[in-house]
């Protein structure tokens, strides 16, 4: 607690000033300004302290809720005992959890509510104020520490023994470098532009429904189907989920008539059928809420909205491209097969990607 | 000789068969049979043309219904208009899902043909599927064998996540489109109309035909989706399946909101 040399300190007040308020000749400060502390509002008896009927009340209360403390606790074992988890039963675990959760939770809940309840209304009710002391130590305490600091580097001749200093340091600084060392292996060891810019597609490749591997003739694909399409090969693949993460196609038939092919990718498509990436360009959520009739993608993650009949380039939300086309054609016995690679890196942008 | 013929004349007439036994037996034979086929053919015949009988009223009562109801929209011949598209060639099962749920006729021109209270009792909706059936062929109604939810439910989770979730959510909770379109819920649809809804791909769902999911992986998905349906979530409460913004939601408000209760009771002075 401070003491006040002058200005009576006011109750309550947190912010007592321990210089007397200097007011500078030349100022226009008016000083009936400075907000006046109003202190404590007056004592308020609670009822618990004027009618013992409501104190033996809330005594009875408070009792009730360690009493309902007990009875949570045992119904959590009960309910542990009554409702066993059974293998390969889902309601099982669900009744199981439920009850020994609701069981435990009146246990703990209502011994802190009863605490509460008690210091409320049971126990003494008086105003107490703390005043906030400064934030620098006293002088003595700071010797003090100065002192403990000096016994410590003469006992332990820290600032002495320069051999053992240097080295302490010198084991501290190498303690985190394996780690740096290990970290900095989960980057691919390749090149990560040569990664990314490359899928598994490939000239001749036949495309392949998502999972089963089939391949997909052209006359299969119906007006107004979807196809969920992955390389043949994908499912040989060493890195089955990588791959699959920039492989993964769609594949939709439009009426010929509504494609509005870019120049150049007019050869693309076969005969109203187009595969593009499935891949987001925004963060690389899958895109594949294809609407038939629209011909509208839409990304579920930000709602990006691309247009199929023109080239999906971007007509709604976050994504800044449109998704890569696959350009696709047929074989000799009528299976499509992906004429080439990507002509663009899929997915989201990266550091190098105009490289 | 005579003594012989006698003889055998007199073993003929001691004999179990007179002589005109065979030939009444060969009589009685004949009529039964040919009564018989008769019969049969004329039953037969009876059904078939009875059949044709019905199916042919039903398309006569089918193109009434059409006429008064969808055409229009659809137009006269179900050839389409401007403000409906042709029905040539969509099958009876597109018929049974449109009108069988309700989504047709449309009540007001929308986003999207949203599922009503069906206007049509079954057989009015079989009636019209007949009519629209015999302009074009095109998807038929399911066999019932695919219907009975007893296929390999993890096939069925696997091709769902594939080909449905993205729209239809993995619990089937159904989903928001572009412009005031969604994906219905899936809970409490019928198997026929789940089945014909995959097969005919109505409004702007895709078409998944029977090369893309075959007739059984049809089945699968209808197996998965009354298997969601029918057992409870072991996380208890789903929030209607909604994932991390219906729960985000219920623990901020609900969860925070108590904790804000909690924090005033405590500070709060006692009276």
């Amino acid at each position: 607690m401070a003491e006040h040399d002058d200005e009576a300190p006011t109750a309550g007040s947190a912010v007592e000033k321990r210089e007397p308020r200097q007011v500078s000749a030349g100022t226009a400060v008016v000083t009936s300004d400075v907000f006046q502390n109003p202190g404590e509002p007056p004592h308020r008896d609670r009822v618990t302290d004027i009618d013992p009927k409501v104190e033996k009340r809330a005594e009875r209360q408070v009792s009730l809720f360690f009493f309902l403390s007990i009875v949570g606790s045992i119904a959590a074992i009960g309910a542990y005992v009554a409702f066993p988890i059974t293998s390969g039963d889902s309601g099982s675990v669900r009744l199981n959890n439920l009850f020994l959760g609701l069981g435990i939770a009146l246990g703990l809940l209502s011994v802190g509510i009863g605490a509460v309840h008690w210091s409320k209304t049971l126990m003494p009710a008086r105003e107490i104020t703390e005043m906030r002391h400064d934030t620098r130590g006293s002088e003595p305490t700071r010797e003090k520490a100065v002192e403990v600091f000096a016994l410590g580097n003469h006992e332990s001749g820290f600032g002495r023994r320069s051999l053992i200093r240097n080295s302490l340091i010198g084991a501290l600084v190498a303690t985190p470098l394996p780690a740096v060392v290990l970290f900095r292996d989960l980057a691919p060891a390749e090149d990560p532009n040569a990664v990314l810019r490359h899928t598994l597609w490939e000239e001749g490749m036949h495309l392949a429904t998502d999972p089963a591997g089939a391949r997909i003739r052209a006359s299969d694909v119906t007006l107004g189907s979807v196809f969920h399409v992955i390389p043949e090969n994908l499912n040989e693949s060493e890195h089955l989920l990588e791959e699959k993460a920039k492989a993964a196609v769609l594949l939709m038939r439009l009426k010929p008539e509504d494609l509005h092919p870019a120049e150049g990718r007019e050869d693309w498509q076969y005969d109203g059928i187009v595969a593009y990436s499935k891949i987001c360009t925004h963060v690389g959520c899958p895109v594949a809420l294809y609407e038939q009739q629209t011909h509208h993608l839409l990304c579920p993650c930000h709602q990006s909205t691309f247009d199929v009949t023109n080239n999906c380039e971007v007509i709604f939300g976050p994504a800044k491209r449109p998704l890569p086309q696959l350009p696709i054609t047929v074989d000799a016995d009528g299976y499509l097969v992906a004429q080439s690679d990507f002509h663009e890196p899929v997915g989201p942008s990266f550091w190098e990607r105009e490289k | 000789m005579f003594s012989r013929t006698s003889s055998s004349r007199r073993t003929k007439k001691v004999g179990r068969r007179g002589p005109v036994a065979t030939a009444s037996l060969l009589l009685v034979g004949l009529l039964t049979t040919g009564g018989a086929y008769a019969l049969f053919s004329s039953t037969a015949s009876a059904d078939e043309s009875s059949a044709t009988a019905t199916s042919q009223q039903s398309i006569d009562e089918g193109q009434k219904l059409f006429a008064s109801n969808c055409a229009t929209c659809h137009g006269l011949s179900a050839a389409g208009t401007d403000s409906g598209p042709s029905l040539i060639g969509v099958g009876a099962a597109s018929v049974d899902f449109q009108v069988g749920t309700g989504r047709m006729p449309m009540a007001v021109n929308g986003p999207q043909a949203e599922q009503k209270p069906t206007q049509f009792s079954d057989e009015q909706v079989a009636a019209m599927a007949a009519y629209v059936a015999s302009l074009a062929p095109g998807p038929a109604i399911p066999d019932d064998s695919l219907l009975q939810a007893d296929g390999d439910t993890t096939n069925g989770a696997e091709l769902f996540r594939i080909n449905c979730a993205m729209c239809h959510n993995v619990a089937g909770a159904g989903g928001a489109l572009t412009q005031g379109k969604y994906a219905p819920p899936l809970e409490g649809v019928t198997a026929h109309h789940i089945y014909e809804a995959m097969q005919t791909g109505p409004q702007n769902m895709p078409v998944f035909n029977d090369l893309n999911l075959s007739p059984q992986d049809k089945a699968d998905i209808i197996t998965y989706l009354k298997y969601v349906e029918n057992t409870p979530s072991p996380g208890g409460f789903e929030l209607g399946s909604l994932g991390p913004v219906a729960e985000g939601l219920f623990i901020w408000i609900f969860g925070l909101g108590a904790i804000v209760a909690i924090t005033i009771w405590l500070t709060a002075r006692s009276n």
